[in-house]
């Protein structure tokens, strides 16, 4: 019975990544062509870039050129984020699957933690959507989902098996939870500045390559938006330390330890603390924010990749030998 | 001075201006002034978290004493540099500390005028309206045929029942039509959040680094039936905390009276899966009698101000010599370290008195033994079904015990000593099943293992601060999330001229300050009976 619901969950964890691996294709076919169009009405008004360019070094800024054009869907973005929807409910059938097959919560291992963690990730990715429309996102959510769960499940897949005593605590479900519910958030919120960085750099006229952006929002709308993500995500990261802190309490009699998991919580922890800071500090607005919000989600992934696979600690749950 | 002189900044006659000489005093408030402001705070927290970086890449005295030791052992020329950086202890040194102090002078530094400031703020009214509100966020002008003075009040009731301090201001234009407005201000939680959030981080601080001072961890094995005493001497090793003193030691008995594993088989890979660990244990506090408990690994024990940990566990077979007469010379429990998940386990017996010369015991127990073709043996599994063995190699000579130095019961270091049985010597190793006894060679006399006993590895730990820390964990999420979340921002409303005029102000972060305001009018609008516009 484990066996074949296990097996099902697997399936249906190859279903979920093909279809995400077609929605990435089809959301990298849709910026190309905002890419190409853009091109042609550049094109057809040739004074506007180079009016910018005579902007950019004499007067002062003026509102900047954003969103002149309406971020109207395409139709590739349409069928990509149904595609991804698609694959996300695959996906959560998978994780739902090896729940029910482990009888248990499906974070045990690295694998597992990596499916449900994309999981959740592409849930904030989807649902952020009835606030703000950040699709043209979805190229970056879907490749970095597409990424991590085939490598997780090419190389840390392990059969089910029962949780080890340490890990037998209600806890379990509490901290892993939010602390996956954070890197979502700190997700959506690193893609953001990513394209806020470029935005910058596109509204400053250092890059007229970037035409795709012309339909994004403006560099400092996409601020505000990635603010509001991340700050909901450094709320939950330091419940996620806190509720670490007590469960460190219960099973191994200290509630800090600096072990090297925890070291890392704290250092991504402090960064985002760092961004917050930034946010109120003259000259650190904007482009500089960007880049914590950036360093910080690269923390983050840092710490559930790397430090789970290489660095010796206390939360060594990967299931692997 | 030039680069700290805006941008816009044009210099006339710099002859002329001097700048005032700062003495001693004003040196000490300029570098204040440096050390609070934010953007040092801000490098200060970045610093931190990069200087954190190398305590995970190095392992730590604290978390990984043993990483240390194999460290050195492998790579003593990166260790003495590592070592001499303070590596090792990273989170203790000096360079680490003084980032940490720096910040929470700054931290402390900003919190306290913000503190006064923002009593203030509490207990003082709305400011005054501006006299143009339309430059301000999300101006709504429309007209109304509703009396000002009605529409004022009904403003300013509407704008108190959503949680506004509200302050009613008569004209201030002159000349144009007397206007009537109220000034109303709400968030006020947020900057107590802020201040609540930056305070409880101290008092984090503080309890953990004084409030830990005042706790011990300490590491015992536990052998079954051998009952533990908790005073000084009766542990293996303990980390005592600065302001410890032996006399919080409460002298409570603890017994480990049965330990049971459970597992479980996995069939695709033969390894057998732990699902639960669960020790009995009797207990006696000083005066009282023997009442029973359990120790599990995620459920630990409370007694006598501290906690018991369930670490590890084992086998200890019941070990005796004798020597060639039948007298014992040597007769315990022996606790062997578990080698694997199938708790095959490694043991010392040491026999430094009784026999003609110093006699030693080194080999491997297997709680479910399964010979292999190379004449050696493996554990099918971690659970003794009453057919445990014993193989031990057995040397003689200077034990280094009587050197007055202390030496780990749990290793033997075979240099100069001459091994009898096992390995290259001509006498096998010796093989004993429970119950067993077999001859030493050379005619030394005999040894005997005469019956299994479980052990349990545990960690007391007594730290006051737990109660504090989750105080301060609490007013720090509390606080953290008021401040993020709760909007602070002031709202006008004037009546001026047959129009109503509705603007906000935001006060720190807040994105929806200008839904907020065209929701007010429309509200307001509605109650006054103005058309939807």
């Amino acid at each position: 019975m484990t066996e074949t619901l296990a097996a099902y969950s697997l399936v249906a964890v190859y279903s979920a990544i093909a279809v995400y691996a077609i929605a990435f294709v089809v959301f990298v076919l849709d910026l190309a062509q905002r890419a190409s169009v853009a091109q042609s009405a550049a094109v057809a008004s040739p004074s506007a870039p180079a009016k910018r360019a005579y902007q950019g070094s004499t007067l002062v800024a003026e509102k900047p050129p954003v969103a002149t054009e309406p971020a109207a869907r395409t139709r590739y973005q349409r069928v990509a984020f149904v595609l991804t929807v698609l694959a996300w409910i695959i996906h959560v059938g998978a994780v739902a699957l090896r729940a029910i097959a482990a009888g248990r919560v499906p974070w045990a291992n690295l694998f597992e933690f990596t499916m449900t963690a994309t999981a959740i990730i592409v849930g904030v990715f989807v649902l952020v959507q009835v606030w703000r429309d950040l699709r043209f996102l979805g190229a970056y959510v879907t490749g970095i989902v597409v990424l991590l769960a085939s490598l997780a499940t090419a190389n840390f897949y392990v059969d089910v098996s029962p949780l080890p005593p340490p890990l037998q605590s209600a806890w379990l479900g509490i901290h892993v939870l939010v602390a996956m519910l954070a890197t979502g958030f700190f997700a959506i919120g690193g893609g953001l500045s990513i394209v806020q960085l470029l935005q910058a750099r596109r509204e400053a006229g250092k890059a007229e390559g970037l035409r795709m952006l012309r339909a994004f929002p403006g560099s400092e709308a996409l601020e505000v938006i990635a603010n509001r993500l991340i700050i909901v995500g450094f709320a939950l990261w330091t419940f996620t330390l806190i509720a670490g802190a007590i469960w460190a309490e219960r099973a191994w009699g200290r509630y800090w330890g600096w072990d090297t998991k925890e070291v890392w919580t704290f250092i991504i922890w402090v960064v985002f603390a760092g961004y917050v800071h930034a946010r109120a500090t003259r000259g650190w607005r904007g482009s500089r924010s960007a880049w914590l919000a950036i360093v910080g989600f690269g923390a983050v992934i840092f710490n559930f990749t790397v430090v789970n696979l290489f660095f010796a600690g206390l939360h060594a749950y990967s299931g692997l030998k | 001075m030039e680069l700290k002189r805006p941008s816009d900044h044009i210099d006339a006659e710099a002859e002329d201006i001097t700048q005032p000489r700062l003495g001693p005093v004003g040196y000490l408030r300029y570098f204040w002034r440096q050390l609070t402001s934010m953007r040092t705070a801000l490098l200060l927290l970045l610093l931190l978290a990069l200087a954190a970086v190398p305590g995970s890449l190095v392992p730590q005295t604290t978390s990984d004493p043993n990483g240390v030791i194999q460290f050195q052992q492998r790579d003593p020329e990166t260790f003495r540099v590592l070592d001499a950086l303070g590596l090792f202890t990273t989170f203790g040194t000096p360079w680490f500390s003084a980032i940490y102090l720096l910040l929470f002078i700054s931290l402390v530094g900003c919190v306290i005028p913000r503190t006064k400031h923002h009593f203030d703020a509490l207990r003082a009214r709305p400011p005054k309206t501006p006299a143009r509100l339309q430059r301000l966020v999300g101006f709504i002008s429309t007209p109304t045929k509703a009396d000002a003075g009605v529409a004022i009040d009904q403003a300013a009731s509407l704008l108190r029942r959503q949680g506004y301090r509200i302050e009613r201001y008569p004209s201030t234009g002159s000349g144009q039509a007397a206007s009537l407005s109220v000034s109303a201000e709400r968030g006020y939680l947020r900057e107590t959040g802020n201040l609540v959030f930056h305070t409880a981080l101290v008092g984090m601080l503080i309890t953990v680094g004084i409030g830990g001072g005042f706790g011990y961890t300490g590491q015992r094995v536990i052998v079954q039936d051998e009952p533990f005493t908790n005073v000084l001497s009766g542990y293996d090793a303990i980390n005592k905390g600065r302001f410890f003193s032996e006399s919080a030691l409460e002298p409570y008995s603890l017994r480990l009276d049965e330990f049971e594993g459970h597992y479980e088989l996995d069939a695709s890979t033969g390894a057998w899966h732990p699902t639960d660990y669960e020790a009995t244990v009797s207990t006696r506090e000083p005066g009282e009698d023997w009442t029973t408990g359990t120790i599990k690994v995620n459920s630990p024990l409370t007694i006598g101000g501290t906690d018991v940990y369930l670490l590890g566990n084992g086998y200890a077979p019941v070990i005796t010599v004798r020597d060639p007469d039948g007298t014992a010379v040597f007769s315990g429990t022996v606790p062997f370290l578990p080698l694997d998940g199938n708790l095959t386990s490694r043991g010392v017996v040491k026999v430094p008195d009784g026999l003609d010369e110093q006699v030693a015991f080194q080999g491997f127990f297997y709680p479910d033994p399964l010979a292999l073709e190379d004449g050696t043996f493996t554990s099918f599994s971690p659970t003794d079904h009453g057919e445990s063995l014993v193989t031990l190699f057995v040397y003689a000579g200077d034990l280094g015990l009587d050197e007055g130095v202390g030496v780990n019961a749990y290793a033997l270091n075979t240099d100069g000593l001459r091994q009898l049985a096992g390995g290259d010597a001509d006498a096998p190793a010796l093989q004993l099943s429970e119950g067993e006894t077999v001859n030493l060679p050379d005619g030394l006399g005999s040894i005997e293992y005469e019956g299994l006993r479980r052990f349990i590895s545990v960690d007391i730990h007594h730290d006051p601060t737990p109660g504090w820390a989750l105080l301060f964990a609490v007013l720090i999420l509390g606080g953290l999330l008021v401040s993020l979340f709760v909007p602070r921002r002031r709202v006008w409303v004037k009546a001026v001229g047959g129009r109503l005029e509705y603007a906000g102000l935001a006060r720190g972060e807040d994105p929806t300050l200008e839904a907020a305001v065209a929701d007010l009018a429309r509200r307001h609008r509605a109650l006054l009976g103005d058309p939807e516009t």
